[in-house]
């Protein structure tokens, strides 16, 4: 029976668990969840997630969610096909993989979330961003991407120089914050700007990006 | 052999994440101290090992990593037959532990570590505890604690049967609000207070306290 991932395609983190399936090549069900009628809050969604958050998969008996979970299961079980997206063969490439997705989590993903949350959340509530945290974050998230800019210039992705995790855990969010104002902050770093244009080439990327629809108020 | 080698300090609960996880593995290392005051760890040469400037950096051998829970796991594959065990095999069981390392970086610890910081760091650097922060983190740390709650009723540690990764993470920054009136959040859940109780007192969370 095929996996079950309970979601829908223009969510941040599902994206990144739909990214992983098709560069895994693994046939899987998507089955929406009507976020706008609270349908990730009732009891039958909570027994799946206790956290009320999409994505959730389901393969057999085994339920998980967190997106990055998720991608490091699929990853793991289909790690004789597709692409290898964790360098599970050595410890110490395994390793670094397992750094980059660390910065990812704790570095990138803070500041990102928070722009494109006040860009395109906050909007949809019908409320006006905070210009504030915008420019706080933005600042904080150019601080990371100069780190990036260096690594880059030494490895062709982050973690070395095939396409892991590390990187595919980057793209969703990055694919709406390129749809806003601020886009200059990853085309000003030649590096980065490059990166982001080979990311966004793969074929699994043109398979997930026409899901990705929501878009920023106009700003 | 260079041996391993951490870099950071002996207050720092990323730290002592990592330090934990040596002390589980009966592995020796030496401790680099990072003078944090001087704000050593945003200049060369310690950039070059964590170019975010963080707390802790590490190496064994030569192979260098930062992000604490990167280098536990590391710990956790290489010496995976030494000490005890920190992980869970079986593709099935690894994708449970994933779940609750996802869980606690990104539900417990955001919180948590909001939690510590305003009763605790701010004093040492002699700022004032804000208590709406304090009263508006508990109530969300609450809700997280009465999820683990529910898991801890079903399961004796948190992603499975013995203690694992997921739980040793959870420790340095529970060790430090112990010591603070959210302690009662811990207290007041069974499965939880027996679960803190059972994880502080191994002699690997011992060995860490000051």
């Amino acid at each position: 029976m095929a996996m079950k991932v309970y979601g829908n395609g223009m969510s941040v983190c599902v994206a990144r668990v739909l990214l992983c399936l098709h560069e895994k090549e693994t046939e899987f069900e998507l089955v929406p969840v009507d976020l706008f009628a609270c349908h990730h809050k009732l009891p039958s969604f909570l027994s799946m997630n206790p956290f009320g958050q999409v994505p959730v998969l389901q393969d057999d008996d085994l339920t998980l969610f967190e997106s990055r979970a998720i991608t490091a299961y699929i990853a793991e079980k289909h790690k004789d096909k597709g692409t290898d997206l964790t360098r599970h063969a050595d410890a110490k490439e395994a390793a670094i993989v397992k750094l980059w997705s660390e910065v990812e989590s704790h570095h990138f993903n803070p500041a990102i979330s928070a722009v494109i949350h006040q860009l395109i959340v906050v909007p949809l509530q019908g409320k006006t961003p905070d210009a504030a945290i915008v420019e706080e974050n933005l600042e904080k998230l150019g601080k990371v991407l100069d780190v990036y800019e260096e690594k880059l210039g030494k490895t062709k992705y982050l973690a070395g120089d095939s396409y892991t995790l590390a990187d595919l855990h980057h793209v969703p969010y990055t694919y709406y914050f390129m749809k806003t104002c601020h886009a200059g902050l990853v085309n000003d770093r030649p590096k980065v700007k490059a990166w982001w244009e080979d990311l966004c080439s793969r074929p699994a990327f043109l398979k997930v990006s026409p899901g990705l629809t929501v878009a920023p108020a106009t700003n | 052999m260079a041996g391993i080698k951490v870099f950071g300090h002996p207050a720092s609960t990323a730290t002592r994440r990592v330090l934990i996880a040596l002390h589980e593995k009966e592995l020796d290392f030496e401790l680099v101290h990072i003078d944090l005051k001087d704000g050593e760890h945003k200049k060369e040469p310690f950039l070059s090992r964590n170019p975010f400037g963080k707390i802790p950096a590490f190496e064994d051998g030569g192979f260098k990593l930062f992000e604490s829970r990167a280098i536990t796991q590391y710990i956790a594959h290489e010496y995976a037959d030494k000490g005890n065990q920190l992980l869970s095999p079986g593709s099935k069981n690894m994708a449970i532990l994933a779940m609750g390392m996802e869980i606690e970086a990104h539900e417990f610890d955001s919180v948590a570590s909001k939690l510590g910081w305003e009763q605790i760091f701010k004093n040492f650097f002699g700022l004032t505890t804000d208590q709406a922060v304090v009263k508006e983190e508990e109530v969300k740390l609450g809700k997280v604690l009465d999820n683990y709650e529910a898991r801890l009723g079903e399961s004796k540690y948190l992603a499975c049967d013995h203690f694992t990764l997921v739980d040793l993470h959870h420790i340095p920054v529970i060790q430090y609000l112990l010591g603070t009136p959210t302690k009662k959040l811990f207290d007041e859940r069974p499965h939880v207070s027996a679960w803190v109780a059972d994880i502080t007192s191994r002699p690997s969370s011992q060995k860490v306290l000051l």
